[in-house]
């Protein structure tokens, strides 16, 4: 009985300590390769990594799913939207002719846009859904110009790591990774259904990553900043969505 | 070690020598026992984190769009914790998501990994094979009327059932772990655009997003409705006794109480 327990004390603490040495491995790695998210701290972190990490190991190329003309929402909802501030009311008094989006950060040569250079370069449409964290949801199709166009006309730095996207809301800002921003199917939108993008729905110019949810997809977008460290912003979680209890990924 | 043996059936005492014996092979493996208590939690865990979800948005509907504009399938007549939501109240319920979003993909993972571990077990064991697979002579609809009819005269469960499930639970136990389960996982997962879009077919086969979300409101009904038949059953059976059984593996059988 005694060689038993003792056999199996052996071999408790051997897998123990095989357990501890392989969760050693496993957050270095994952570390190493970027599937640890900003808001991984805390007692939601497990899951939220475990989240994060499948995402960018199943999903790295995949397309989020596009449907067709028929199957476009004639309901698009334009959902709560935050009372717009002066700074908004008077661009859009102008017909947005002076909204700028302004770039910064790890870019080889920051910069401002206005609406019309972002409409003269090569243009991109999408029929995707657009599903709120809530459960409801609606196709459109979405114009605008790929997000990785913009960066190139920047000029990325290759150390960068995280698209930080401010909206003209001073408490909604987001970010995505690399991954993410470099997207076939991640736009600065400006069009939807056709049309200028109506201003409930984010016009003139929102984000639209459709493989995350619809709170990633921030509205009224002024400001990109390109960095490698997400701690530099805000609270450090990566967005104003941790902040207020939200997870940074959206994925799901 | 043996902790997943089951009960070969010469050993089973019959009802005449319910004597309890020290030597006897638990009544559940501790495998079994430590994944059901983690899944009774995580399951209570995703049942609060999805009812508070599902009040932000307590409207159903088919296809791919859905949303305050559009007609429902059905709506649930409870409050919403969003102001935009129709729903007859003078008042909106505050807001849960977030931390219940984090609670329910957290809980989530423990039960599928927790469930994997069980299900694999489970099968190298011989759990299911012996255990919750109806046995030969069970397999006929007199014997399923027969134990339907005890349930529903509410006969106490005989000594032996306390040794063996009788042909009602091992029919609603393969139906909860193979087809329930495995269904609200799946189209958990049909709602996440990210998982969609690597397995698009996970969601078209369901009927589109709005499908997805709603089977997984009614087979997380059906899962709850489960959980409080079981716990009744637990109850009418002995409670104390059947809880201690499954937290200890032991059995204290009525004679032992003697």
């Amino acid at each position: 009985m005694t060689d038993l327990s003792r056999r199996k004390l052996i071999q408790t603490g051997l897998a123990a300590a095989t357990g501890i040495a392989g969760l050693g491995v496993a957050t270095g790695l994952a570390k190493n390769y970027g599937l640890i998210p900003p808001d991984y701290g805390g007692i939601w972190g497990v899951g939220e990594t475990l989240n994060y990490a499948s995402y960018r190991l199943l999903t790295n190329h995949s397309m989020a799913r596009e449907f067709a003309r028929t199957e476009i929402s004639t309901r698009p909802l334009a959902n709560e939207i935050p009372p717009l501030n002066d700074a908004f009311k008077k661009l859009q008094a102008g017909g947005f002719a002076d909204w700028r989006l302004t770039i910064d950060g790890m870019v080889d040569r920051p910069g401002t846009f206005s609406l019309q250079q972002l409409r003269s370069y090569p243009s991109r449409s999408q029929i995707t859904q657009l599903a709120c964290e809530e459960g409801w949801s609606y196709v459109a199709e979405w114009t605008g110009v790929p997000l990785s166009h913009v960066l190139e006309v920047a000029g990325i730095q290759p150390r960068a790591k995280y698209v930080v996207y401010f909206s003209i809301d001073p408490d909604w800002w987001d970010s995505i990774d690399m991954g993410d921003a470099l997207h076939p199917q991640t736009y600065l939108a400006y069009g939807m259904n056709g049309g200028d993008l109506p201003v409930g729905n984010g016009g003139p110019l929102r984000m639209r990553v459709p493989r995350q949810l619809g709170y990633k997809n921030v509205k009224f977008i002024t400001r990109l900043a390109v960095t490698d460290d997400l701690r530099k912003f805000g609270k450090g979680l990566g967005s104003a969505s941790p902040e207020g209890g939200y997870a940074w990924f959206a994925g799901i | 070690m043996g902790v997943m043996q089951s009960v070969p059936e010469e050993l089973v005492p019959g009802p005449a020598s319910l004597s309890p014996s020290t030597a006897e092979p638990p009544r559940h493996s501790a495998l079994i026992r430590a994944t059901h208590w983690i899944i009774a939690l995580s399951f209570l865990a995703l049942l609060v984190s999805g009812i508070e979800i599902l009040i932000s948005h307590p409207r159903f509907y088919w296809g791919e769009n859905g949303n305050v504009l559009t007609p429902v399938l059905f709506k649930l007549p409870i409050p919403s914790s969003r102001s935009l939501v129709p729903t007859g109240y003078g008042y909106v319920l505050p807001d849960q998501n977030g931390w219940s979003r984090y609670l329910h993909f957290q809980s989530a993972w423990l039960t599928v990994l927790t469930g994997l571990v069980y299900v694999a077990a489970g099968f190298v064991s011989g759990h299911f094979r012996n255990n919750l697979l109806p046995r030969g002579q069970d397999v006929s609809w007199r014997a399923l009327w027969r134990t339907v009819a005890s349930h529903l005269r509410f006969e106490r469960p005989s000594a032996a059932e306390a040794r063996s499930y009788n042909l009602l639970q091992r029919l609603s136990y393969l139906f909860v772990i193979f087809a329930l389960f495995p269904l609200v996982i799946w189209t958990g997962l049909a709602m996440s655009p990210a998982f969609t879009s690597a397995f698009p077919t996970s969601v078209t086969l369901l009927g589109g997003r709005q499908s997805a979300r709603t089977i997984h409101f009614f087979v997380a009904a059906a899962l709850l409705l489960f959980l409080l038949v079981h716990v009744g059953m637990v109850w009418f059976a002995g409670f104390r006794s059947r809880m201690r059984t499954m937290i200890t593996g032991r059995i204290y059988g009525p004679l032992e109480d003697a």
